[in-house]
């Protein structure tokens, strides 16, 4: 079995670079995995599983016309990885609250030590410049139950009262 | 009674719409002993569908009694089910033994008032909340074709209220 590759490609956003970059892909044989692909701070970024080639060498002589045309960063890796691996989150927590350095590195930091195993984190920055605001949705599993995960919030709370913690249940329903 | 194959997607039968039951026989009763088989069977399974099945009548079971501290009624068998009025809504995560290795948001009402009749015919009605209405909102859903891939909500910009557990700083 061929092997995946995890591509990136980072650089100023563009219309038509999704469109571009997929098609010379699928011209060239490759087939698409799991993806993400999204605008951050007037940037685009792509990290996409790739397969349908041998080698790392083969993959970036495919990319590298289109991402020197896009003025793209290109990297590629083989990866160990493979398809059907979903782990299920468990908890979702949502912090907001006036931005300042640090948010992250404290929320997570005490969330990792309580057991959480983040499996998605997006952020996001919204209000004016003279005020802005920090937005954190974390999805993940809490390998060490829920109240370790409460009690770290709780914590994080206490010293730094004026952010807004959630804490909530995914319950999964299977039908 | 047996245990039935269950359709997984792309199976285009799965997006087809189910007919009202209209004899109340002894073969409506295998279906639902079979059904209630496939459903138990399934790992975490608290609903199935006919349609799940490919035995396109409208025709489910929901079971929610094993998930701890809900209110719910047990086992329902719900033939010819309709949504009489609905309220509130909620995001919350699904997955379908119709649809393998896939998870997804979908906003369902909280609060649901439904009438169904029985394997013998009989008409009663429900109000339902939470966990068991989404399960039900799920499985009628089948009956009309829909899957809740067909209505997952984006995972970046979820908007919606959902209930959740909200920390203070009083303690
Ligand atoms: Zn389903």
């Amino acid at each position: 079995m061929l092997p995946w590759f995890m591509v990136t490609l980072v650089g100023q956003d563009q219309a038509g670079i999704v469109a571009q970059v997929t098609n010379l892909l699928y011209q060239n044989g490759c087939h698409l995995g799991e993806a993400s692909m999204l605008r951050l701070g007037g940037n685009f970024t792509i990290m996409m599983m790739v397969g349908g080639m041998d080698s790392t060498e083969v993959l970036m002589q495919i990319l590298r016309p289109i991402a020197q045309k896009l003025h793209l960063h290109l990297h590629v890796d083989k990866i160990e990885g493979q398809l059907h691996q979903h782990q299920l989150p468990d908890v979702r927590v949502t912090v907001y609250g006036a931005d300042r350095v640090g948010i992250v590195a404290q929320v997570t930091s005490a969330l990792a030590a309580a057991g959480l195993n983040i499996l998605d984190l997006e952020s996001d920055v919204g209000g004016i410049n003279e005020a802005p605001f920090y937005v954190m949705h974390i999805e993940g599993i809490a390998t060490q139950g829920w109240s370790a995960l409460e009690t770290a919030l709780q914590t994080i709370l206490r010293e730094q009262p004026d952010l807004e913690v959630q804490l909530a249940p995914i319950e999964m329903v299977v039908m | 009674m047996a245990r039935l194959t269950l359709l997984t997607y792309p199976d285009p039968r799965l997006k087809q719409v189910a007919e009202p039951v209209s004899q109340f026989d002894a073969q409506l009763q295998l279906l639902v002993a079979d059904l209630e088989e496939t459903m138990r069977a399934s790992p975490g399974g608290v609903g199935i569908a006919a349609t799940q099945v490919g035995h396109l009548q409208r025709v489910v079971i929901v079971d929610v009694s094993s998930k701890p501290k809900i209110s719910h009624h047990g086992r329902l068998i719900l033939i010819n089910p309709e949504i009489l009025d609905w309220e509130g809504f909620e995001i919350g995560r699904e997955g379908c033994m119709s649809v393998p290795d896939y998870t997804g948001n979908v906003v369902r009402a909280t609060h649901l008032q439904l009438v169904a009749q029985d394997e013998q015919g009989k008409e009663h009605k429900y109000t339902m909340e939470g966990y068991e209405a989404r399960a039900v909102q799920h499985e009628l859903d089948h009956l009309d074709g829909i899957l809740f891939i067909d209505r997952l909500v984006s995972r970046r910009r979820d908007l919606f209220q959902r209930k959740s557990y909200k920390k203070t700083n009083s303690s």
